[in-house]
């Protein structure tokens, strides 16, 4: 092929945009439509996964040693439990710091409650804040934590929680909701497809009579394809942009208004920073290749003249 | 130049179309081709132009042996056939211009060539000055017209014409006869199908008239003869 025909054809692939222009507007609706749709359920699913693992990170090993644990052998403890390579931090929480702690859990209305317990008279252990890097390694973690504990004659634990039993299940309903994310997004994506291609697919049929002549002109299949190529691929392209542009900037803006709101909820929305090169990129090249795919697909059909 | 052997077509109903049909067509000649609708006109001409293939026979157009023809050489003996039809076939969207222009394009020229050739074959059929308008903006015999300019841009050896006046007032047929006539003036061979009794004994030429799927006369310089 020359590369004046090269030219030609992406000068009429774009020239037929407008030519059809009703035609292109219903593909591009279409097309914005689906993916808009898909993207706003691939930030839903972006938020839903950061959230859970947020949740998720949360989780921590708390262990309580016995009253009466020296000073060198707790730092010996924490050394080799910081030692375990699931473990990421492990912070040493003395009685003192544990009151507190458990004061503040309380509340405000029975705070009181705790009174009298403080110094000589506090009934708390010392004890260990152990954080993990992956929650899902807690268990493991908290099980090698009991073997330090009984390889040594004096048994200086007293108690290892890690809220067992809880943490599986937040972990069940985590996952759950990441496959359900992923399946309702793969789902999407795949139902824009058909529906996109199937507007593509009126668009040519609308123009099979056209293909027929120029067929008659002695057109190549090749010369024929090219600029219905063309012109799906621009379709979806500029599309598929509106689409992310729209929806990163609606996105952006909620971002904005829900920090204020949310943040007293604890609740933290993925930055647009986080999410938009992945929705940006799923969104413009599913635009694209449904644009190339539809018109390339539907246009076979009609070559055989 | 072209040859016809024995040629049947038979479509997929069952129903055939040719029975039989041996023909030979020369350079430069000018040939009606006549007889009842349905008699086979147009899937004689479609052969030609390689839109069916023959069930039976041999048959040559420039060369190509039609039958054995490869698809993906079948746009290039089109190049070198112009066809024109009774309901024009232009690409609605395109201007005329464009339309014309195509053609061109399809067999790779430089632009400037085609711009070039593409007005001058718009002048030939006197539409020079509507060049930028779309086809649905034309009358008829304009229509007809642009059609002609597209299918003589190339400067093919053959012209099929399935009946290019059947749309059209005798006055504006008259004016598409003697362009098609110029064309065959200037070499190109001219197979008209056409059912217009005036056309054909105004102009004595070659008349081959097909009834049933068969040739039943071939006359140098024949008549319509039939009823109009």
């Amino acid at each position: 092929m020359k590369l004046r025909t090269i030219l030609r054809h992406f000068r009429e692939g774009a020239k037929n945009i407008i030519r059809n222009g009703w035609m292109s507007f219903a593909s591009m609706s279409s097309i914005f439509i689906s993916l808009f749709i898909l993207g706003v359920f691939l930030l839903l699913a972006l938020n839903v996964n950061s959230m859970s693992a947020q949740i998720e990170s949360q989780v921590q090993i708390r262990v309580f040693l016995q009253l009466n644990v020296e000073k060198a052998k707790m730092t010996e403890l924490q050394n080799k439990i910081g030692n375990i390579t699931e473990v990421s931090k492990v912070t040493f929480v003395s009685k003192a710091e544990g009151l507190e702690l458990l004061r503040k859990n309380l509340g405000e209305e029975n705070k009181e409650l705790l009174d009298g317990y403080e110094n000589e008279e506090n009934p708390l252990p010392d004890s260990f804040t152990v954080e993990v890097y992956d929650p899902r390694s807690i268990a493991q973690a908290a099980s090698q934590i009991e073997a330090i504990n009984k390889a040594d004659e004096t048994q200086p634990i007293a108690k290892v929680k890690y809220g067992q039993g809880t943490v599986e299940t937040l972990f069940k309903v985590t996952n759950a909701l990441r496959i359900i994310g992923i399946v309702v997004v793969i789902g999407l994506g795949v139902t824009a497809m058909f529906l996109i291609s199937n507007t593509i697919k009126m668009t040519i049929i609308a123009r099979r009579r056209e293909i027929g002549i120029m067929k008659l002109v002695g057109a190549t299949n090749s010369f024929i394809r090219w600029p219905f190529f063309i012109e799906g691929a621009l379709i979806g392209i500029i599309s598929s942009v509106i689409t992310t542009v729209i929806v990163l900037v609606g996105y952006s803006e909620l971002v904005q208004f829900s920090q204020m709101e949310l943040s007293l909820m604890m609740i933290k929305l993925v930055t647009v920073k986080e999410s938009g090169l992945l929705t940006a990129a799923l969104i413009i090249g599913l635009g694209t290749l449904i644009g190339i795919w539809g018109s390339t697909i539907s246009i076979r059909k009609y070559l055989k003249v | 130049m072209i040859e016809m052997q024995d040629i049947w077509k038979t479509y997929t109903d069952g129903t055939h179309a040719l029975r039989g049909v041996s023909v030979r067509i020369d350079r430069n000649e000018f040939v009606y081709l006549v007889g009842p609708s349905g008699a086979g006109k147009s899937t004689f001409m479609k052969l030609i132009y390689r839109e069916e293939v023959p069930t039976k026979g041999q048959l040559s157009v420039n060369g190509f042996n039609i039958g054995k023809l490869k698809p993906r050489k079948i746009p290039f003996v089109r190049r070198n056939i112009g066809v024109i039809f009774q309901d024009f076939r232009l690409l609605p969207k395109l201007t005329v211009y464009e339309n014309v222009a195509f053609a061109m394009e399809v067999i790779e020229a430089p632009r400037r060539i085609i711009k070039k050739r593409t007005m001058e074959v718009l002048d030939l059929v006197g539409l020079k000055h509507k060049h930028a308008s779309l086809p649905a903006h034309l009358s008829g015999g304009e229509q007809q017209r642009v059609s002609i300019a597209r299918a003589i841009v190339n400067n093919p050896s053959v012209i099929v014409a399935d009946e290019p006046t059947g749309n059209l007032d005798p006055e504006t047929s008259l004016g598409i006869m003697n362009l098609l006539e110029e064309i065959n003036f200037r070499g190109a061979t001219i197979i008209m199908a056409t059912h217009n009794k005036d056309i054909v004994n105004s102009m004595r030429k070659r008349v081959i008239a097909i009834e049933n799927g068969n040739i039943v006369r071939d006359e140098a310089r024949g008549e319509y003869g039939y009823e109009a």
